[in-house]
């Protein structure tokens, strides 16, 4: 069983996860959506830090809540007004969307606890992938590397950078 | 490993109700963002607890961020440019070109 530690680190995680998403499509002021937003984030990464994905985690705080979220805030500041609220929802729409987001919670909780509820219930003990490990395999050829979606990858940021530069460009 | 999967399902959750919901176009890519982050938790929480030692769900979840931050970039821009062209941001009041 785990430690005292890592069951009290996991339900702060957890809470947190949870209330903040609640909160972020909750909120009626968008800048403070975006903040919970980048809580929930901060989350997700502590989360991969205490699963031994350290690089993941470092990699979700750097591109998600360094620069994702700081995109996130400077389009709001450019597109509205941070005091305002957002008009209240008709209760027909809020009743479409909890039905959207209830169904996806009962068919999809049902299928997991029905399925996994008592698979893989103890955390089995892994090494933590090494700098060394994950560059060679980032950079292989062989079965199970990446080589090919790294490029892919590498490609389709840059035509993402021409596309932004051409899309928001003053004429 | 149950108890990773549930949080990532309340998150998605809330993803679809806010996608529903929001009616600025930000919101809505935020809410999108939130459902993104949920699935990436899943495949970490697989990766660890099924196959642990191998990297397969971690990288998956590597280049999903990286696609992720590629898509918001680029909708951010066509959000940025609507605005210029409408001054708003909001769903409803952008069906100029329905008719």
């Amino acid at each position: 069983m785990e430690s005292l530690g890592g069951i009290i680190m996991y339900w702060v995680i957890a809470l947190s996860i949870v209330i903040f998403s609640v909160l972020t499509v909750t909120t009626r002021k968008i800048l403070r959506s975006a903040t919970y937003l980048l809580f929930v984030l901060f989350a997700t990464a502590a989360l991969y830090f205490k699963l031994d994905f350290e690089f993941l985690g470092a990699v979700q705080m750097a591109v998600y809540a360094g620069g994702i979220v700081v995109l996130f805030v400077f389009s709001i500041l450019l597109t509205s007004h941070p005091g305002d609220n957002t008009s209240r929802l008709v209760s027909k729409k809020r009743l479409l969307g909890l039905v959207a987001g209830v169904a996806t919670l009962v068919v999809a909780g049902w299928a997991l606890v029905s399925r996994c509820a008592d698979m893989a219930a103890q955390l089995p003990v892994m090494d933590n992938p090494t700098m060394h490990q994950i560059g060679e395999t980032l950079m292989g050829t062989g079965k199970g590397e990446y080589l090919l979606p790294f490029e892919a990858i590498s490609v389709l940021l840059l035509a993402c950078i021409i596309g932004g530069v051409t899309v928001a460009r003053k004429r | 490993m149950i108890y990773y999967l549930i949080p990532a399902l309340l998150m998605f959750c809330c993803g679809v109700y806010g996608f529903v919901t929001r009616k600025n176009m930000i919101a809505m890519l935020i809410s999108l963002e939130l459902m993104l982050n949920a699935v990436d938790i899943n495949f970490v929480v697989f990766n660890r607890y099924l196959f642990p030692g191998q990297m397969e769900g971690m990288f998956f979840t590597l280049f999903a961020i990286a696609i992720a931050a590629a898509e918001t970039a680029l909708a951010i821009a066509i959000i940025i440019n609507v605005f210029r062209a409408a001054r708003n941001v909001d769903v409803n009041d952008l069906n100029k070109m329905k008719h």
